[in-house]
Formats: C-alpha cells, sequence, structure tokens
C-alpha cells in the first residue's frame, strides 16, 4: 500500500500531464515499484496505491514497463481513472468554502472526485495484482482489500466503519508508528531513524491489531494511535468517506503487548449521497526571499531589512495580491506581542501572492539587494518563484461520476 | 501548570480549517482537560492564528479532544504565505497552555 497524494498533488499533476501526455503521474513510482516488486510477487502480495495521480493510466503503462525490464510476470496492473470529473463542473456549482465556482479568483485547471472503495474491490475480484488509482479517499484505499477478502456487503455500515477507522489509522504509515510523535522527555521513542512502517491483521469483523516489524525502530501505543485516529479529522460521529459515514466516537484502543494495539469498536451510517471533489486553480505566483541576522540587536536589524523592503514593494502594490512578513524565530509560526530581548540570530522572510512571475521574482530580488543596501551584517540570502496552486472543494451527486478501469497486462 | 504536563497534541489540516487533538496520557485528568481547555481557552491562546469559529469534540472514552478551528490556515494550505502552512505546528503551541493543578468541585 502506499497513499502518496496530498490536498493538491493532483492538480500540480495535471500541469505535468499538460506538458507530456505520459507524465502526470507519481515521480517515485519507478522508485517505489523497483524497490518492492521482486519481494511482493514473490510472496504474492498486492500492491495497492493512488501514485496515479492525474494519469493512472500512463502510471500503469510505466508499471508494466518497469515489470519487463526486471523480468517479472505474469502480473495484471489495472489503473483506475474516472476522478477527473472537470467536465462536470459548471461556473455555478457550490463551492463547500462559500460561493460558486465561478467567484473564485483564479483559473480552473483540475477537479477531481474522491472515489470510494467499488473500483479497487472489482480490480481485486477480476485479478488485479498492482493497482495504480487517481484520487480515491485515503482510507479506502485500505477498506478495499478487507471488503475484497471478507465480502462485506455494501451496505454493511458497522463493518464498513470500522474497517473506515483501521485504514485511517494506517494511512499516513510511519505516523501511526511512531513517526510525528516524538517530544524528548515526554514523549521518548526510539530508533526514529529505521522507523518501523505498521500493519494490521484484521479478521472478518474488522477488528484489527496494529502492528510493526519486530526490530524495527518507532512505537505502536495507544497514544500513538489515538494521535493518528484524530489527524485531519474533525466530527468523530461523522466522518465523511465515499463508502460510509463513519463514526469513532466508539473506538477503543487496546495495548495487547509491545508494539501491539487493538483497535474494535468503531461503526457508521449510511454513505454520503454525494462525493466531495477537489478543484485546483491556477491563482498567481508564490514568491519569496529570506536573509538572517545574528548577534546584538539582530532582531531590529531584521525587522528594519522589513520595512525597507515594505517600504520599496509599494511600487509594486497593484502586483501583489498578499504580503506577509515574518522573524523566523520569532513570529513566523505565531505572532508574539514583543520579540526576545537576548535573540542570538534570527531570518527575515518576506512572501507575496503576486498577479505575475516577473513580480514574484522581484520579492526575491529585493531581499538579495539587502546585502548591500540594507542593515549591516545580512546573510544567506536565499529566494524562490513558483506558481501558486490553490485548492477549494465542491459535491458533485454520485451517479454523474463514473470509475473506469483500464488494464496493462504483463505475461 | 502547563497543558504540556497532562496531555499531547496533534494538528491536522484540511482547506483552511486546523484541528489538534488534545489526549491525556492518564484517563483521571480527563476532567481537569475538558473544564481547562475550552474552545475559548484554545481561540484565546492562539490569538492572530484563528481567526474563525473554534469548536470541541468530545472522546471520553479515549481521554481525548478535538478542536476544529475555522479559518485558521491563512485561507488555505495551498495559498497559504505563512512558513508552516499546513499549521503542523499549532498542536505543540497549544502544549503551553496554562491550566489549573486540580478540577474545579
Amino acid at each position: 500500500m502506499f497513499e502518496c497524494l496530498a490536498e493538491r498533488t493532483i492538480a500540480l499533476a495535471v500541469r505535468a500531464k499538460q506538458d507530456d501526455p505520459e507524465k502526470g503521474y507519481d515521480p517515485l513510482l519507478q522508485e517505489r515499484l523497483s524497490a518492492v516488486l521482486p519481494a511482493a510477487t514473490a510472496n504474492k502480495v498486492k500492491i495497492i496505491s493512488n501514485m496515479g495521480a492525474a494519469n493512472p493510466v500512463a502510471a500503469a503503462r510505466a508499471a508494466s514497463a518497469i515489470a519487463r525490464k526486471m523480468g517479472i510476470g505474469p502480473l495484471n496492473i489495472a489503473a483506475i481513472a474516472g476522478d477527473d470529473v472537470l467536465a462536470e463542473i459548471s461556473d455555478t456549482s457550490p463551492l463547500l468554502e462559500g460561493g460558486i465556482v465561478a467567484e473564485w479568483p483564479g483559473e480552473l485547471i483540475a477537479a477531481n472526485v474522491y472515489l470510494g472503495a467499488d473500483p479497487i474491490v472489482q480490480a481485486l475480484a477480476e485479478g488485479a495484482d498492482i493497482i495504480l488509482t487517481g484520487r480515491v479517499a485515503d482510507p479506502s484505499l485500505f477498506l478495499a482489500p478487507m471488503i475484497h477478502e471478507f465480502g462485506w456487503p455494501a451496505d454493511d455500515w458497522r463493518r464498513l466503519g470500522q474497517g473506515t477507522a483501521v485504514g485511517h489509522l494506517l494511512e499516513c504509515a510511519g505516523q501511526v508508528s511512531g513517526g510525528y510523535y516524538a517530544d524528548p522527555g515526554f514523549k521518548d521513542v526510539p530508533g526514529l531513524a529505521n522507523l518501523g512502517f505498521p500493519f494490521a491483521d484484521v479478521d472478518a469483523n474488522g477488528e484489527a491489531v496494529i502492528s510493526k516489524l519486530p526490530g524495527s525502530g518507532g512505537l505502536v501505543t495507544a497514544a500513538t494511535c489515538k494521535e493518528q485516529l484524530l489527524y485531519e479529522l474533525h466530527d468523530p460521529s461523522c466522518y465523511l468517506t465515499p463508502d460510509v459515514t463513519a463514526d469513532f466516537r466508539g473506538v477503543r484502543l487496546e495495548q495487547r503487548g509491545p508494539d501491539t494495539v487493538a483497535v474494535s469498536g468503531g461503526t457508521g451510517t449510511a454513505r454520503p449521497k454525494q462525493l466531495k471533489a477537489t478543484l485546483g486553480y491556477h491563482e498567481g505566483y508564490f514568491g519569496e526571499g529570506q536573509i538572517s541576522y545574528a548577534g546584538p540587536g539582530c532582531v531590529p536589524r531584521a525587522n528594519l531589512a522589513l520595512r525597507i523592503v515594505e517600504e520599496r514593494l509599494k511600487r509594486l502594490a497593484g502586483e501583489i495580491i498578499e504580503l506577509r512578513l515574518d522573524l523566523i524565530g520569532v513570529n513566523a509560526i505565531a505572532p508574539v506581542a514583543r520579540p526576545p530581548a537576548e535573540q542570538t540570530e534570527v531570518r527575515a522572510r518576506i512572501a507575496a501572492r503576486t498577479r505575475t512571475p516577473q513580480a514574484a521574482a522581484w520579492i526575491g530580488r529585493e531581499v538579495e539587494a539587502l546585502y548591500t543596501n540594507g542593515p549591516a551584517g545580512g546573510g544567506g540570502v536565499t529566494q524562490s518563484v513558483r506558481p501558486v496552486v490553490a485548492v477549494a472543494s465542491t459535491l458533485i451527486a454520485r451517479e454523474r461520476v463514473t470509475p473506469r478501469t483500464h488494464w496493462e497486462i504483463v505475461s | 501548570m502547563k497543558l504540556r504536563d497532562i496531555a499531547h497534541t496533534r494538528s491536522g489540516d484540511k482547506g483552511d480549517i486546523s484541528n489538534i487533538s488534545v489526549i491525556v496520557y492518564r484517563q483521571e485528568d480527563f476532567v481537569l482537560l475538558r473544564q481547562a481547555v475550552t474552545p475559548e481557552a484554545v481561540k484565546g491562546h492562539l490569538q492572530g492564528i484563528v481567526k474563525g469559529e473554534v469548536t470541541r469534540h468530545e472522546l471520553p472514552s479515549l481521554g481525548v479532544l478535538n478542536f476544529v478551528m475555522h479559518r485558521a490556515l491563512g485561507g488555505g494550505v495551498t495559498r497559504s504565505l505563512a512558513l508552516d502552512a499546513h499549521g503542523k505546528c499549532f498542536a505543540a503551541l497549544l502544549l503551553d497552555l496554562e491550566i489549573p493543578c486540580e478540577p474545579a468541585d
């Protein structure tokens, strides 16, 4: 299982596909597949991944080429597409953020609906060894093999809810097995440099035991599982996926032994009638510059640097949509009333969203000019420019979405 | 006493919404947690970050409170100009919240 798609990854991949029709899938597909294919095929382990991103069909073609080159086969590779719903989106479609599609600033470049477990379950039934999808809800990637293996009915909301809880715990891999958890002195985790990824032994009721390989680093405890259960969750009684409205309020996490936690008690109600789609917008450009100051008076000098750049950028006011000034080490994460008196080093950061790439590039140039024209002792300038792909969300009726499966057969 | 003495936290992001789960180390501290860490306390502690409403969900059997903070991510992770656009650091900021040593009767 490789879960590899963040919220806006697909919109970025759509741009890659526009430049080259054989791209737009995860750039690490080759490295990941060639690392696991020999062991996976030898042990008859199936591979499910959303590495197809914006182009699952091209990903399947690439996967079959990788397998052939490695002399691995026979293999049935399924690409699951149909999450691209750009054609279904109209200017008047309502956004979950408020307003309608046409009112969002920027140019709509991608719309991908979250598919559920169904098309993966079907591909498994038809004998797929590798399944590469585009946008599929993360827990659905994990729920699909449970439905396939145990034959759960599509309206068995209790098991689908419990299976979704297990999928949600696994979907960020190391985040349930001690990754993203350590806080020395409070939450110590051994062997993080060799973090063991989790696996779950699931029974026919969806009850599962989460663990990791003996000898690997990390930690699986009720506490690591609690942090992950709530990760990116809002109302725990109503976790919407395409498969079920999951309810995690009754979830029990029981430590059975070292790095062994039993998960039970998840349930659910009927799946939502509408599916969520993520819309990707091209919304201007991001420009940034940073410069460091150290020693006595570093904070006043860094503040002076910010004010100089702010004043000089006034001539670009019409080009700048939003400007942000930070002192990294003082207030870049959280605003503070007064900087600490004894700061030994600080980094000034100027970031802006602009209408043009030229204006975005000016941000870094103005920071670079501080070397010679700014306060004393500035060093270590970095600058960057990139297009902004912002995302918004809408809902789309389930019956307007048709998953499609494409096969690549390696003999 | 600080929140860090009785609980651990993790943040997540979705659009312009950040959530922080607050989890007690010892189940017996849940009463204190529920009294001390109100939506108002969270919003006050994260002043200047959270621009919208804060709602609280409770999972008493796991010793967890989940805070859902609206308009907390500078318009959304993908367009925010913040250094930490995901708000990943917010969970740790909350650990510095001052709380009473014991629950009130």
